[in-house]
């Protein structure tokens, strides 16, 4: 046996998962409430105590881990039209796993100088212009993150033509310059801004959130932990050269401040003729909903949704189902106690799932022109995707997941938002995503081995 | 890339799909020495704009074949305005109008537009590069 540690410190639980890699499999999982203000290393060794419990006591080879403690990787952008580069500052962000407070377009004002200063990030991404392009915009930008002051670092990826002076007027501050974020019109390239994101985690966040003490009893905190899920989720879509993957896939995490959307798949219309629009999509996307979750931001889900709606699909009056999500909305650690809050918690998580697939898939708009009726795509066509993997404490921990994941289906009503027409569902029961994705990065075969053992259908069949 | 070569967005209006003019014109305007960014088809005004604010474009060249140019066109030169483009110079050019119309009309209509110049069915991509190279004051 050659048992592995992986560690996900998050903000409100830390979470462990040991695996024996030789077998391979899964040996167990625990997790200890933590909080910002207590010691990580209480969390972890609390956590560890229960893991040993179950497993007995264990002798790791290798400790690896990820975190989103602390708010996870808080980061700004700036960019300069929000449809192209600001966009493409935004997704490059996601794609690194950070937490995307707000994009900002055009020239940052005296307002958006404020907030900035107010959020203080833990990094401040400024972007604008194709090579060759725009430089007055991000130049206007760097000076005023210039002027705000502060200690967080900031990444250039903008226009290169003004690279230096942007550094220039940043002096004193941490600068990362690298390749422009949208080189040159509607091309994206997004790897060289994601691996200095990667970098100012590795160097800086860790230290920053507290965990550099957790850091040295471990081979080393990774990456954060959406990174860790991407990893994953690509995994389990290609394989690995000796074991196949289970093809395109999607995947929702939905949490109780913000919802994740993953997909992997190429996305490209069915037919030939359609015309895309838009800036190209990663092959690997990850989308986030601030204002969709299942506590902090449960009215999120009723704006986006409808209250007469979600009330519709938990069998209960409107009345009754604001009591409760108010209720849900103070009480943010509150589970379901009855058969009312119990509907009412599945019929939110319905519409949770059903907003984030939306605003994560694509769109097919017809158009008739004299040449006829022309179809145009904007975003991922996931019609063709038929694997739903289903992850996050709200959406495992109830028997009726696969109901709650079909709300995220291709919608007659709605039929030109390009979600998966028919999909088998894996549920993540165990909660191991992160952590496999973790473990991908040393051993990819065990890994990918222990996904496919441990997701499960919606039945409990494999 | 090279900042000494000027921009151009170029692409066709509207719902109009006609693919090949315009093909023709983003490699005319290639071997003249532009930096041609090529929208394609079906292209609206905001995505022109918006291409020229990322590029820094010194001109927009648009393209129409349907016969909707009109229609399509108005409003472009304001919304350049708006997005802090004052001085982009805009051309037009292809089967404009509906029917047969005398084109010193039609020029005068897409002048009031805020269109600098606009080009009659059949011109030869000739004209307009001696026209946009007089206009950037490019010298060969």
């Amino acid at each position: 046996m050659k048992p592995v540690l992986l560690i996900d410190f998050g903000s409100t639980y830390t979470k462990v998962t040991a695996v024996d890699v030789d077998a391979p499999r899964l040996l167990g999982t625990a997790n200890s409430y933590t909080t910002v203000e207590t010691d990580i290393n209480n969390g972890l060794a609390d956590a560890l105590c229960k893991l040993e419990a179950q497993t007995g006591k264990l002798d790791f080879c290798a400790r690896y881990a990820c975190s989103s403690a602390a708010g996870g990787l808080r980061m700004l952008a700036s960019g300069l039209v929000p449809e192209l580069t600001a966009e493409a500052a935004k997704t490059a962000s996601l794609g690194a796993g950070a937490k995307v407070l707000k994009t900002y377009s055009f020239k940052l004002n005296e307002d958006d100088a404020d907030e900035i200063k107010e959020l203080d990030p833990d990094i401040f991404l400024l972007v604008g212009g194709t090579d060759g392009g725009n430089t007055e915009t991000i130049i206007h930008n760097a000076k005023v993150i210039a002027d705000i002051g502060g200690s967080y670092p900031v990444i250039l990826a903008g226009n290169r033509n003004a690279a230096r002076t942007c550094a220039k007027l940043l002096e004193g501050r941490e600068v990362h310059i690298t390749e422009n974020v949208m080189p040159s019109f509607n091309v994206l390239n997004t790897e060289p801004v994601q691996k200095e994101i990667r970098e100012v985690f590795l160097n800086r966040i860790i230290q920053a959130k507290g965990l550099s003490k957790a850091a040295e009893l471990i081979n080393g905190i990774m990456m954060p932990t959406p990174s860790a899920v991407m990893a994953a989720i690509k995994l389990l879509a290609e394989g690995t050269e000796n074991q196949k993957g289970i093809g395109d896939l999607v995947a929702v995490d939905v949490g109780g401040a913000t919802t994740d959307v993953y997909s992997v798949a190429e996305g490209l219309p069915d037919d030939p003729r359609t015309a895309l629009r838009g800036i190209p999509e990663p092959y690997v996307k990850r989308t986030v909903e601030g204002d969709i979750g299942m506590r902090y931001s449960i009215r999120g889900i009723i704006e986006a949704a409808g209250l007469k709606k979600t009330a519709q699909i938990a069998d209960l009056s409107e009345e009754r189902l604001s009591e409760i999500v108010e209720l849900f909305a103070t009480h943010t650690d509150m589970l379901p106690f009855d058969d009312e809050t119990q509907r009412a918690d599945e019929a939110l998580a319905s519409m949770a799932v059903r907003v984030a697939m939306t605003r994560h898939a694509g769109r097919l708009s017809e158009i008739f022109g004299l040449g006829g009726l022309q179809l145009i795509q904007t975003g991922k066509n996931l019609l063709n995707v038929d694997r739903f993997i289903v992850t996050g404490g709200s959406l495992i921990h109830t028997e009726h997941t696969g109901r709650i994941a079909s709300y995220g289906f291709f919608d007659e009503e709605d039929p030109g938002s390009l979600k998966p027409k028919s999909c088998t569902v894996l549920v993540d029961r165990s909660y191991i995503i992160a952590a496999m994705g973790l473990l991908s990065q040393y051993y990819p075969e065990a890994a990918l081995t222990i996904l496919k053992e441990e997701l499960v259908k919606d039945d409990g069949t494999k | 890339m090279e900042k000494q070569k000027k921009t151009l967005v170029i692409g066709v209006i509207g719902a109009d799909v006609h693919a090949v003019g315009n093909q023709i014109l983003y490699h005319a305007f290639t071997d003249a020495g532009f930096n041609v960014i090529n929208l394609g088809v079906m292209v609206s005004q905001e995505e022109f704009i918006n291409a020229a604010i990322e590029t820094n474009a010194d001109a927009i060249v648009v393209s129409s074949l349907y016969g909707q140019g009109e229609l399509d066109c108005r409003g472009l030169r304001e919304k350049c305005d708006e997005a802090g483009l004052e001085h982009i110079l805009l051309y037009v050019g292809g089967n404009i109008v509906i029917g047969k119309q005398p084109f010193e009309e039609v020029e005068k209509r897409f002048k009031a537009m805020g269109f600098d110049r606009s080009f009659p069915p059949g011109t030869a991509p000739e004209v307009d590069i001696a026209y946009l190279k007089e206009d950037l004051h490019v010298e060969d």
